[in-house]
């Protein structure tokens, strides 16, 4: 960037002119003190007593959660199973009203760019803005505790999240595709159908069972709030300091989202 | 005159001047090669009949049709008498061959009929004939993205004839082939023309190839035709017009070659 003529008059490249090299090492001079101070900071309002025993209560606490209970397996099927469904319902709502809300909202599909598109990105921000735990919150309050709570959760919040990868997806599409369909005298829905669906079918197939496979996990947090699913279970279970039954949760969880992790892989591998 | 354009003028929005004011007449049956550089407005050219690029000023008419003044519903129509062939083949790639060959029956069916893919019998009959003719009738089933440069710009080809067209927009139809398969691939679109009585405006840039294969030369060079005659005619100082000073005698088939070339094949 910084050409500079050396004393024999040849010319001589730096990356930098020594005025700009200065600044960068001043910056990153000023970035370490920041850190210092941050840590002083921190370190001033933490109780260190409590930290230096974190270990052994650690430990503790582990402790006391082996041996998993086993047993508690036989009352958790039933949750379980209510917390895929909220998952897999909840993702198939936001499919259906998310793929709409990406054609309205990539520039190259939308039926109006100074109308449309600007009100279909304010929903999809606003429904990306607002955790799923959040959305439960408001909906157990307006709904009543149960499922449907945490179904309409997961779907609000997944709404904003495929809209959005989504209509990315459309607007990177090859146009030269879609102009040789409009060229045969194909009708607007025609071309949508012919050119643009067939480009972003392996998008929407990644991006729906990447969001399901997300949803599965923020499901079983729902039951925290009351939105049914096994975080009831794991609320109850920690609210009686019954730690062998939140191991087995724990473990079943973990199951659980490893066999959802290898279907989505699954999927994604097959729609390419 | 089955394509007349006057005045035909575009100007993009960055200000750019693509065509300025070019007249141009295209008889039935006729296979034409619009040669010229880079940025001459070839494309643009092609683009403003079909109007997949609306002009700015002038009248396009095809067949007695003012193109230039229709609205959606009629300009689909009268597309579907517009086949369009592509540089770099433009076919839908996660689509099948015989898809992509249907894909040139949008204009004539419904949209439910094309969502599921029921598409009247003869169409589909046709479509098996013009892949024979191709010589890709066992690639029906294939995907259109596993298919070599030269078959894809064959279905590209296949496309276009099953809209049963009058008259062929052509752009750059060998710019990623290689010299063999570009003369095969020219070869067959001029053939084709002729079985099928169809007019071409074959935009190229190779000159060489334009000259072996198209009667008539139109060169355009900054959107304006600088050049309009036979292919024999094509010489060093047209060259010079539209492309510029250059050393052209390497470029340009002298006509005694070719008469050596037609005597050695007899």
């Amino acid at each position: 960037m910084a050409l500079l003529t050396r004393a024999d008059g040849t010319p001589d490249w730096r990356r930098r002119t020594p005025k700009a090299d200065l600044l960068v090492w001043a910056g990153w001079l000023g970035a370490v003190a920041l850190t210092v101070a941050c840590f002083q900071f921190i370190s001033d309002r933490t109780i260190w007593a409590f930290v230096w025993d974190a270990p052994t209560q650690g430990a503790d606490l582990v402790a006391r959660m082996f041996p998993p209970r086993w047993s508690y397996a036989s009352q958790l099927w039933k949750p379980l199973l209510d917390t895929i469904n909220i998952a897999t319902i909840g993702t198939a709502l936001a499919i259906l009203i998310g793929v709409p809300l990406a054609f309205l909202a990539a520039h190259n599909t939308t039926p109006s760019r100074l109308l449309v598109r600007p009100v279909v990105l304010f929903v999809i921000v606003a429904s990306r803005s607002i955790n799923s735990l959040i959305w439960a919150l408001i909906l157990v309050i307006i709904l009543g505790p149960g499922m449907l709570a945490g179904i309409l959760a997961i779907a609000l919040r997944s709404i904003g999240f495929i809209a959005k990868l989504l209509y990315e997806a459309i607007e990177e599409i090859d146009s030269t595709q879609v102009e040789a369909v409009t060229a045969t005298g194909a009708s607007r829905p025609q071309v949508l159908g012919w050119a643009i669906v067939p480009q972003v079918m392996p998008a929407f197939a990644g991006i729906s069972v990447f969001r399901w496979d997300i949803n599965i996990r923020e499901a079983t947090v729902l039951g925290l709030v009351g939105a049914g699913g096994i975080g009831m279970q794991m609320q109850a279970s920690i609210n009686v300091l019954a730690w062998p039954q939140v191991t087995t949760i724990f473990v079943l969880i973990l199951a659980t989202v490893l066999v959802s992790e290898w279907l989505s892989a699954r999927v994604r591998h097959a729609v390419i | 005159m089955l394509l007349t354009i006057e005045g035909l003028t575009k100007r993009y929005p960055t200000g750019d001047l693509a065509l300025d004011k070019v007249d141009l007449q295209v008889p039935a049956g006729q296979v034409m090669a619009l040669i010229g550089p880079s940025g001459a407005g070839k494309s643009t050219l092609i683009r403003c009949v079909n109007r997949l690029v609306e002009p700015s000023a002038g009248r396009v008419q095809l067949d007695g049709v003012e193109l230039t003044a229709l609205g959606s519903a009629a300009l689909r129509r009268a597309r579907r008498r517009m086949g369009m062939i592509f540089q770099e083949y433009a076919l839908v790639e996660r689509l099948t061959v015989m898809e992509n060959v249907l894909s040139g029956r949008l204009g004539y069916v419904g949209f439910w009929a094309s969502w599921f893919r029921r598409f009247p019998r003869k169409d589909v009959e046709e479509a098996f004939r013009l892949l024979d003719r191709v010589g890709l009738a066992h690639m029906a089933d294939k995907r259109a993205d596993a298919l070599s440069g030269g078959q894809r710009q064959r279905v590209g080809i296949v496309r276009a004839l099953m809209q049963d067209p009058k008259l062929l927009l052509v752009d750059e139809p060998t710019a990623s082939l290689d010299p063999k398969t570009s003369r095969q691939i020219m070869r067959l679109i001029v053939e084709l023309c002729a079985e099928r009585g169809l007019a071409a405006i074959i935009n190229i840039h190779d000159v060489a190839l334009a000259q072996q294969f198209a009667r008539r030369i139109v060169g355009l060079r900054a959107g304006r035709i600088v050049f309009d005659g036979p292919a024999e005619e094509l010489r060093a100082e047209a060259l010079t017009d539209i492309y510029g000073e250059e050393d052209w005698s390497q470029t340009i088939r002298p006509a005694e070659e070719e008469d050596e070339a037609a005597e050695a094949a007899l």
